[in-house]
């Protein structure tokens, strides 16, 4: 009685095709944000390349995509989170901690098949950090992450006195700015992880746990998943990615920057969220955040060729996410 | 004979795919209790939205006092007199009873502050009817959930309610105190205001109302005065056939022991508790609100921590101190709010079901949606859930089927001890006697069923053995077939406790 008297709507759109499955799996493909978003990629591209011929090059397409490769990497981690329910703050601030520690490994002579990892590790320390403030300490993940946010920041600049490393041997160049078949190391490098991510999410046992956990924190643990140690991996993951995005970075840029990626963590956000990620857990996919990512890569690329100033671009950014959230706060209200 | 106050006349309702209502007619007479019954889908809550003004009926007519109305939505059927007070309570906890009663109709003064003596003068006296001496300043987050109700019947009179809809008004009220509100639905019918009341309980409608109205598939069944009729006719008609026997028959043979407690505790919370628990057993633990039976349950799955005690589950000694681990051991835990506590609503149907078992449904850390969807199917068939399919989204179900989903993903793991809060809340008549005839087919097959229930009635059916629980101690046990209701209303009383304590 309580069911049924509480969610009139739902019932509403329930009864639209019980008996036919394939047409709900159809509505269901099609009311996902991944088709309409990457609809949306399109049409951008389309009238950008009848506006501008150079915009539809490869040089372009390689530039932008090098761009926002740091972006899309950390994505996969961050939607992650998104899913079961948690946010980072600290990710561009992890990044850049990251360039600035590889970096100086490098230049004291570390080989970089043990720098790189080392890098990583202290990467997932700090995850760690966060996913143990924000799960044992229950702190606010807002509040956690923007103090590691602060502290792995100011670190970076201590260690480097606000002045970039630089001076790396050209063999640590190589992956951020060679390429194989006209296509950057660190473009590859992106993809691949964007389509293991994907999979891993939709698909494995361990990451299937994201959704539970952020559907219904309670239920989940009363159903025998070991909720904070799922919580715990999540932010290593993501803020080990956000650390391999940093050695990219340091990598093209053959130089650790301790001001790298400020404000990353709005762009990475507002990306997996106009991919259909839920701040409030449950849902998102990878394939959503990328297309996300890209959508605002393309955007900001439009508006450059435009000679829309940087300080716009950043103003359009925010206008972007909250245009998204408010999008599906007006979509989630009709169906609930 | 007095006109009716509401007149529903031959009302029809679909959705896209149902007819959710058909011909339906319905009147209620000033200072008049009329009782809506039926099982979940049987249309009531349909008939309460149209009657509220969430929903227009596609034909027919409702008339209010013999006027002819059309309600387009509940702000004008709240103008109209219609009261509503819905079963999940709507209340702001963080707010006094006045500012509850009167949202953004607190009397003001000149520019625009709020005069609060007046408000309080106000509220006060729309609760001195109901002999409630409570401040009006009390946060409504220190009631009892007995004087809640009470606050949102209040709140619906402030606006003047001649109709009031009660929806479950009882469901979440601790059994003692359900004569409180019936005391007060009498001073309302003494006062001649309408009550339109749905419930589940046959023994409150039989003791409250002076009508009711039976539904069954969107159609009415019939209606009657409550001195004419009899419970099993209304159950009958409920769900359209016979039901001879409510309960299944107990166990043939109890079996070695699943587990015991000796001595648990918690501080301030429970102590000295001591049972067993075997197998093919059904132990069902009695006791009224407060009694900690739920925070008893808890602390046995590992959430909550012991203090004192041991467990012992197969004869060994072991230590819970997390679900995981508890999971592990053999047990499973329903708990008595399946949308905060079991299930994932916006989560299809299938992946409910494996989740608690998620290795069994992967390969080399893959899930296989194939087989989660073919073992779901056989618990849609076995537990008989209404579903178009295994994808669909959870919180779309009714409640019964609901509950029956969280019975599936234990039943998944072939859990030998099933630890269940409220096997049956919520749920509707048919649902009810499928879900006790599944525990006892359990328990045949070797499991052994601790639960917890508020209704006595449940724990003397179903039940083998009867453990009663008052302020966190047990302080009986009693074979179910020597259990009395009021026996174990005595009990869970702390009548037998108190005589005690005062004889030494």
């Amino acid at each position: 009685m309580a069911d049924d008297a509480q969610m009139p709507a739902a019932a509403l759109s329930d009864n639209v095709s019980p008996a036919r499955p394939w047409l709900r799996r159809l509505k269901r493909f099609i009311g996902t944000r991944e088709l309409p978003l990457l609809a949306l990629i399109l049409l951008v591209v389309v009238i950008m390349a009848n506006r501008n011929p150079n915009f539809l090059t490869i040089a372009n397409f390689r530039a932008m995509a090098v761009g926002f490769t740091p972006t899309a990497v950390i994505a996969v981690g961050m939607v992650i989170l998104l899913v079961s329910g948690g946010f980072d703050l600290s990710v561009g601030a992890v990044l850049a901690l990251s360039g600035t520690l590889v970096a100086r490994f490098v230049l004291d002579g570390v080989e970089q098949p043990i720098a790189v990892p080392a890098v990583l590790v202290i990467g997932a320390c700090i995850g760690f950090v966060n996913g143990f403030l924000v799960t044992k300490v229950k702190i606010n993940p807002l509040v956690a992450t923007l103090g590691t946010l602060s502290i792995a920041r100011g670190i970076a600049q201590v260690m480097t006195e606000g002045i970039s490393i630089s001076g790396l041997p050209a063999s640590f160049g190589r992956v951020g700015g060679e390429q194989l078949a006209n296509i950057p190391y660190m473009v590859l490098i992106m993809l691949v992880i964007v389509v293991i991510g994907d999979l891993a999410l939709r698909h494995t046992r361990f990451l299937r746990q994201a959704y539970y956990v952020g559907s219904n924190e309670n239920a989940a643990r009363l159903s025998g998943i070991a909720v904070d140690r799922f919580r715990i991996l999540a932010y290593m993951l993501t803020a080990a990615l956000a650390a391999l995005a940093g050695v990219l970075l340091a990598s093209r840029l053959m130089a650790g920057t301790p001001t790298a990626a400020q404000g990353l963590e709005l762009q990475v956000l507002a990306g997996a969220v106009i991919g259909g990620a839920s701040l409030t857990g449950g849902e998102g996919t990878v394939l959503g955040a990328f297309l996300g990512i890209v959508f605002i890569g393309i955007i900001s690329n439009v508006m450059t060729m435009e000679a829309v100033s940087i300080f716009w671009q950043q103003a359009v950014t925010g206008a972007i996410l909250i245009a998204a959230v408010a999008f599906d706060m007006l979509v989630r209200r009709r169906r609930v | 004979m007095t006109a009716p106050l509401l007149e529903v006349i031959g009302v029809y309702k679909s959705f896209p795919g149902t007819q959710a209502l058909r011909d339906v007619s319905f009147e209620l007479l000033p200072g008049e209790v009329h009782a809506l019954m039926g099982e979940n889908g049987a249309g009531k809550s349909t008939l309460m939205h149209i009657i509220s003004g969430v929903y227009l009926p596609d034909a027919g007519e409702i008339r209010i006092e013999g006027h002819p109305v059309v309600l387009r939505g509940p702000r004008q059927a709240q103008d109209m007199g219609i009261g509503m007070v819905f079963q999940e309570l709507s209340l702001a906890p963080g707010l006094s009873i006045a500012e509850n009663v009167f949202p953004n109709r607190a009397p003001t003064r000149l520019g625009g502050a709020i005069a609060w003596g007046e408000l309080y003068r106000r509220t006060r006296d729309l609760l001195s009817p109901f002999e409630i001496n409570i401040a009006p300043q009390t946060l409504v987050r220190d009631l009892s959930v007995t004087a809640r109700q009470i606050v949102e019947i209040v709140k619906a009179l402030s606006l003047n309610a001649r109709i009031l809809l009660l929806d479950e008004p009882t469901s979440a009220l601790p059994p003692n105190e359900v004569e409180r509100l019936f005391d007060v639905i009498r001073r309302l019918k003494a006062r001649g205001i309408g009550i339109v009341y749905i419930s589940h309980r046959i023994p409150e409608v039989m003791n409250i109302a002076d009508r009711v109205t039976v539904l069954r598939d969107g159609q009415k069944v019939a209606t009657h005065d409550i001195a004419a009729v009899t419970p099993d006719r209304i159950i009958e008609e409920m769900v359209g056939r016979k039901i001879t026997d409510l309960y299944p028959e107990r166990a043939a043979e109890i079996g070695a022991e699943l587990l015991r407690a000796e001595g648990l505790g918690r501080e301030n919370v429970f102590s000295d508790i001591s049972f067993s628990l075997r197998r093919g057993e059904i132990v069902g633990i009695a006791g009224l609100m407060g009694a900690r039976r739920s925070d008893l349950l808890r602390a046995l799955v590992g959430v909550g921590r012991i203090d004192t005690g041991r467990i012992f589950i197969e004869g060994k000694p072991v230590r819970i101190t997390s679900p995981e681990q508890a999971f592990g051991m053999g047990m499973a835990y329903l708990p008595e709010e399946r949308k905060t506590d079991g299930l994932f609503l916006k989560m299809p149907l299938r992946q409910n079901v494996s989740v608690t078992s998620l290795r069994d449904f992967a390969r080399m850390g893959l899930m296989s949606a194939r087989k989660e969807a073919a073992v779901t199917r056989t618990f849609v068939n076995r537990l008989r859930i209404r579903t178009p399919d295994v994808e669909q989204i959870v919180g779309r179900l009714s409640g019964g089927n609901q509950q029956k989903v969280m019975f599936s993903k234990w039943l998944v793991r072939q859990s030998r001890i099933l630890i269940i809060d409220e096997p049956t809340k919520g749920v509707d008549v048919g649902a009810k006697v499928e879900i006790h005839t599944l525990l006892r087919e359990l328990t045949r097959q070797g499991a052994g069923v601790l639960f917890v229930s508020s209704e006595f009635p449940e724990i003397i059916g179903l039940a083998d053995r009867i453990l009663i629980m008052y302020e966190g101690r047990i302080v009986g046990e009693i074979p179910a077939e020597q259990a009395t209701e009021q026996s174990l209303m005595l009990l869970s009383s702390g009548y037998q406790v108190e005589t005690q304590s005062a004889g030494v």
